[in-house]
């Protein structure tokens, strides 16, 4: 098993690939759904915890619990080089994702068969089972690190559909896109085509016990208008949900890819709400994967993750099986690797936050939302009745009756319209003869078997489904565009102290910065790349400009590469200081009593951080014995020393977190100076805190020691300690 | 013969506005069925160098190998006997192993035999 400090080994997982057989088959879903318990808090929805985790920031206030919500949650992870994406896997796995999906790279859906090798990939990567088998192994790693089974999802579609439906029943892939739909609307595949390789590939991913998840919400995000398609998303799933079930799937197994499918300024929740029940109504028997809106973003992370909140408000007011996640930064770029764990947090941290919601509230029985869900399901069933009576789907195709912009039955004449004898791979279907014969498992179709073969395979000795030894692994076809090669260029990064900045890849150097910039949009725009070129960033690009006032200012965000790297062997980095055991400071306070005063000083009302370090119910060092006079909030530096001096204190502990005009630095030296003055600088022991306080800042300062962001009780207490007993030596 | 008609909602909905909520989802159900059937049945009598591909890669051929002989089959007017068919049969009349008989075909060899399987 991993160690959680160690990294993936990236050549490890390519060693013997091609022996390697995945753990399991088929879709796993989250376990022990409903009341947990996780601290001091009981959930009503969520599900088994990990064994390891990140979890969320402000877990730091609450025992650092990291309850996983019931559904299962999505990332999508493709970046070109499945090399570097497997690292990200681990980071979402860590975060609470389950689901991972990888995009196929542009022009695969028209790529007639398998692609093997490991070539890198424009927007996604190239779907081959070398990248599979090398995924899969690299999760199976993962998943027994983190405790919970993880789904490798990508797509069934395109012109190979069936290949790709065998190569991931072999491989272990546990969920996948298939909607024969998508391939005629927006790849321009033969419709005929298309739905005959579809039902071969249902069969299979049903044999395999795969989550088939459909491609309706691709009309949401190409239709002009997203809101309109409403009644014809309802059709699209309507129809491949019965052919999925027709040609053998379970329900349970079939999944539907909805989206809220508008987005603030609009008023989302009238529009999205209704859409959404009457779905959920129609739609009992399937699984809902909830995905968030892409329709309408723009490069504001900040924007896309409200968006994407109301989403989930619209999960938890319903109901998502599969909740899956967009990055906030996909509407400037491929999605970054931190991306990825802000999409994953906003999803956990949300439907956890809104855990147990519809016992509280609930949706209206009457009114607006009940005739709004009534509406669109005649809607749907006009679409239908239309559809039969120009003759069916395929007449319905040709006559352009999808992705319109109007709202069914309005139509604005702008569907995508495609022809029976048109697109790619027309004319390559054959009806099979009377004579048809598969001699393999799990095929669909006419199949004329020889008489007394019951099992098709028996016919060749088994096939790869039953022996699995028969699959033939092809390892790289192209010299020059493989992984191997890739590894080779990034060596020196992955295999010595010298590292660089990534978003994406081992080395590419990105890094982001904000600027703001008191100008116009323009100006702005073409200063803050200016500026990045002086800080020394090749490549410099805007990936987000937002006007806070036309004549006021400008926001500004870019990115850049640094040309250089960093040997971390070289950093002077300060050791962290020493803990102590509770047991071995509880014994030293035993020992000898210890008393402190504490106070935030100068103006400042701030009082968590101290609160903290000191209560006993946070863990502060109270807990240990040690005496605390607590002077609040705004206390002048010449109280808290005349405190410390009349209460015969150990130690000050001093909080100071406004930073304005050094302000932090100032009180520090002054408590010093003041102790000095007093002639208790030599029995005293002075220390300092607060968020931008750092152990060196403050000994510069005159203080023992300092302490910043995260510091717990026991911190403070051992070095209280250590500090007591160097003076007790000293004095001695 | 894309059409543009303003939306009819009120006038087309007439036939549906009596029904119960119930009998308008069966109702969604039963159109949806109606249109997918014959789209079932077209994939049930039909074939394509894909679904073939997908029978050879089963009985344990790679696919560069599968593509070669879907095509080589689909050259020969055969694909409605069925790639994997053609693979059979051929291993069977001349005794030998399917994997043998699939590379034979791949190696562009035995392809004037096939005609004479079927």
């Amino acid at each position: 098993m991993l160690e959680k400090n160690e990294k993936l080994n990236i050549e490890e997982i390519l060693k013997d690939l091609e022996n390697y057989r995945p753990k399991r088959r088929g879709w796993h879903w989250r376990e022990e759904q409903g009341n947990q318990v996780y601290g001091e808090f009981e959930y009503h929805q969520a599900s088994k915890p990990l064994k390891n985790s990140c979890p969320l920031p402000a877990a730091k206030s609450f025992g650092y619990i990291d309850p996983q919500p019931d559904c299962v949650i999505t990332t999508e992870i493709a970046s070109g080089r499945f090399e570097d994406d497997i690292r990200r896997m681990r980071m979402a796995a860590w975060h609470g994702a389950d689901h991972i999906m990888v995009i196929r790279t542009a022009g695969q859906s028209h790529y007639d068969g398998l692609i093997e090798g490991t070539p890198e990939g424009v927007g996604g990567v190239p779907i081959s089972r070398k990248q599979v088998r090398a995924t899969r192994k690299a999760l199976d790693i993962i998943e027994e690190e983190v405790g919970r089974p993880i789904n490798f999802h990508s797509y069934v579609s395109g012109v190979a559909g069936p290949d790709i439906a065998v190569m991931f029943a072999e491989e272990g892939v546990n969920g996948a896109h298939q909607d024969p739909q998508y391939n005629v609307l927006y790849r321009n595949i033969n419709m005929v085509r298309s739905f005959v390789d579809a039902a071969v590939a249902k069969k299979i991913m049903a044999f395999a016990d795969m989550v088939q998840i459909d491609g309706a919400h691709n009309a949401n995000a190409t239709a002009m208008k997203g809101y309109k398609v409403m009644p014809e998303l309802m059709v699209q799933h309507a129809i491949n949900c019965a052919y999925s079930k027709m040609v053998g799937m379970k329900p349970q197994n079939i999944a539907l890819s909805t989206v809220p499918p508008t987005a603030p300024p609009a008023p989302c929740l009238r529009i999205d709400l209704p859409y959404a029940v009457a779905l959920r109504q129609l739609f009992k028997d399937y699984k809902m994967r909830a995905q968030m809106n892409t329709k309408y973003m723009e490069s504001c992370t900040r924007e896309a993750t409200v968006t994407h909140v109301l989403n989930l408000l619209i999960s938890r007011l319903t109901r998502a099986d599969i909740q899956s996640t967009i990055t906030p930064d996909e509407g400037r770029n491929v999605p970054w690797h931190y991306n990825n764990i802000h999409a994953i947090n906003t999803a956990k941290q949300a439907l956890i936050g809104m855990d147990g919601l519809l016992e509280m509230v609930e949706l209206k029985k009457d009114g607006y939302l009940v005739d709004k869900v009534r509406e669109l399901k005649e809607r749907a069933v006009l679409f239908m009745e239309e559809i039969l009576e120009v003759g069916g789907y395929f007449k319905a195709v040709e006559m352009g009756f999808f992705v319109d912009s109007g709202m069914y039955p309005e139509r604005n004449g702008d569907g995508i319209a495609r022809q029976i004898n048109g697109g790619i791979g027309v004319g390559t279907v054959v009806e099979r003869d009377k004579d048809y014969m598969a001699p393999v498992c799990e095929h669909f179709g006419y199949n004329n078997l020889p008489e007394g073969i019951e099992k098709a395979c028996d016919l060749i000795d088994g096939c790869t489904f039953c022996k699995p030894e028969k699959i033939v692994f092809i390892d790289e076809l192209d010299e020059n565009d493989n992984v191997n090669r890739r590894l080779k260029e990034t060596e020196n990064l992955r295999h010595s102290t010298e590292i660089k900045p990534e978003v994406e890849w081992c080395g590419d150097g990105i890094v982001a910065t904000t600027i703001f910039l008191p100008v116009e949009e323009r100006v702005a725009e073409f200063a803050a790349m200016e500026i990045g070129k002086k800080m020394g960033l090749e490549d410099v690009v805007v990936i987000h400009k937002q006007v806070m006032q036309p004549a006021e200012g400008t926001l500004v965000e870019i990115k850049g590469r640094v040309p250089f790297t960093i040997d971390v062997s070289k950093l002077e980095i300060p050791k962290k200081p020493e803990v102590l055991s509770d047991e071995e400071i509880r014994k030293d306070i035993e020992r000898k009593p210890m008393k402190v005063v504490a106070a935030t000083v100068g103006e400042d009302e701030h009082s968590v951080g101290l609160r903290e370090v000191i209560d006993i119910k946070h863990g502060g060092i109270e807990k240990y014995g040690i005496e605390c006079l607590y002077l609040g909030t705004s206390c002048p530096v010449e109280k808290l020393v005349d405190a410390a001096i009349e209460f015969n204190a150990d130690a000050i502990l001093a909080s100071t977190i406004i930073t304005h005009n050094d302000v932090h630095i100032k009180n520090m030296k002054k408590i010093h100076e003041l102790c000095i003055e007093k002639g208790v600088r030599d029995k005293l022991i002075v220390c300092a805190g607060g968020t931008q306080v750092t152990d060196e800042i403050a000994k510069s300062a005159g203080m023992d020691a300092g302490f910043g962001r995260g510091t717990k009780g026991n911190d403070v207490a051992s070095f209280l300690v250590k500090r007591r007993r160097e003076m007790e030596n000293y004095e001695g | 013969m894309a059409v543009k008609r303003p939306d009819d909602f009120e006038i087309r909905r007439q036939h549906l506005k009596n029904l119960t909520d119930e009998e308008l989802e069966k109702r969604f159900w039963q159109l949806a069925e109606e249109i997918v059937k014959p789209l079932v049945e077209i994939a049930y009598t039909h074939t394509s160098p894909a679904v073939e591909r997908s029978v050879l890669l089963r009985m344990g051929f790679s696919s560069i190998e599968a593509k070669a002989i879907v095509e080589g089959v689909q050259n020969l007017g055969l694909l409605g006997k069925g790639a994997g068919n053609v693979v059979y049969r051929l291993a069977k009349k001349k005794n030998i192993p399917i994997r043998e008989a699939g590379l034979l075909l791949v190696e562009g060899k035995a392809w004037d035999e096939v005609p004479a399987l079927f």
